[in-house]
């Protein structure tokens, strides 16, 4: 989606268009306990900017730019807690009984603890490729770098990922 | 790069679409669905995009428009009502009242209207209108004869300003004619321009446009149709 010269599309058009592909970054970054918060900040962050932006802006770029920047604020206030990582996922589950979503955390969990431990430029670079679905350039808008930067991260946080997935 | 290596990239990057698992987001809404229902991943893969991560969005979605609606934080809210005459959009401002739309009427060119003449910050959300469907529902049921609710002339130039207020003064039961009403607004010759004014009322019903007839007594027009223009003068014991 991309603002035409006549004019911004009412935000609820644009929340409706962008707010899975948002949810699913935000998944992927941060891990389902945190992004509702980081969902909400990122759109109404983005509800209080909308009117400044400009005819022919790649919308889906600039919210996730802010998705990027809130799962960085939620990354950065996890370290201050300093709980680890796989402490966070474990009470994430709370005390529920095991269950076959446990279990596909459980299989999947050794990558997406390697994800979330990728410096934040590579991490956010392989989400917004492959769960955002995002080509290299609108992923370089997205975390503000050039597309070689970009496609660097990519290609460095997916060597480190391969790595786990070989163990 | 060998078969090898690239199988693995493959594997890695198929693990990747399928996202993070989400414990929480879906577990707001519905509760009750069996977690591997809602993941659908017994079979394999679930694609990016697939129906729990849409459900999850969208009742995050929900929560956060109610939040924004909650705290002030749009500019405009918009939603469908109920009426006799099928669903009216409504839409209000923090000053009021802005716009009824007809059935008939592409929601998307009235909110996209809306966002080029009053401010893009639109979300859908029922609590800011929550007054104006009460007070629509008791009129259609006959047990309200006027509205007290805060209107927004935004979307109104000044002649028509002039001529929809002299329209607001028209009692329940009452009519005025095209002249007459151009002639309280400032205009005794503007009787056609006082129809074009009162033809675009972005607030029909509230502010009752359909009170005007021509002098002979004839229905003249309506944006809405003549049929309902009938329909409300009957309501109000006018025909």
């Amino acid at each position: 989606m991309t603002v035409s010269a006549s004019g911004l599309p009412p935000f609820q058009r644009f929340l409706d268009a962008e707010r899975d592909v948002v949810w699913r970054f935000l998944v992927s970054a941060v891990g389902g306990a945190e992004a509702e918060d980081c969902f909400q900040e990122t759109f109404i962050a983005a509800l209080r900017a909308y009117p400044r932006l400009r005819p022919g802006s790649n919308v889906r770029a600039w919210v996730l730019t802010i998705a990027h920047r809130k799962a960085l604020d939620a990354h950065r206030a996890r370290a201050r807690r300093a709980l680890p990582v796989a402490d966070a996922t474990i009470a994430d589950r709370g005390g529920s009984s095991p269950s076959a979503q446990d279990e596909a955390l459980a299989n999947d969990a050794p990558l997406w603890q390697a994800v979330v431990q990728l410096p934040a430029r590579q991490r956010s670079a392989v989400v917004l490729r492959y769960v955002a679905d995002l080509p290299h350039r609108d992923i370089a808008a997205a975390i503000g770098c050039s597309e070689q930067a970009a496609r660097r991260s990519l290609h460095e946080g997916l060597t480190k990922l391969r790595k786990v997935v070989e163990v | 790069m060998s078969r090898r290596t690239t199988s693995k990239q493959h594997q890695l990057e198929l693990a990747l679409r399928r996202g993070r698992p989400c414990t929480r987001g879906e577990d707001l809404d519905d509760a009750h669905t069996p977690p591997a229902a809602k993941h659908g991943r017994t079979g394999g893969r679930a694609p990016a995009g697939d129906r729990p991560a849409g459900d999850a969005a969208a009742a995050a979605a929900r929560r956060l428009t109610g939040r924004i609606a909650a705290e002030g934080l749009a500019d405009v809210s918009y939603a469908p009502v109920d009426s006799p005459f099928g669903t009216l959009l409504l839409a209000a401002t923090k000053r009021g009242l802005v716009r009824v739309a007809f059935p008939e009427e592409s929601v998307d060119a009235t909110l996209q209207r809306l966002a080029a003449r009053v401010s893009p910050r639109i979300v859908e959300a029922s609590g800011p209108l929550d007054a104006a469907r009460r007070e629509l529902d008791e009129y259609f049921d006959g047990r309200r004869r006027r509205f007290d609710l805060p209107l927004d002339w935004t979307l109104v130039g000044p002649f028509g300003r002039r001529v929809l207020g002299v329209t607001s003064e028209i009692p329940y039961g009452g009519v005025l004619s095209y002249s007459e009403v151009a002639a309280e607004a400032g205009s005794p010759r503007g009787s056609r321009a006082a129809g074009n004014a009162l033809g675009s009322n972005p607030i029909p019903i509230v502010v009752p446009c359909h009170r005007v007839l021509r002098s002979g007594g004839a229905l003249g027009g309506y944006g809405g149709g003549l049929d309902r223009k009938r329909f409300l003068l009957e309501l109000e014991g006018a025909l």
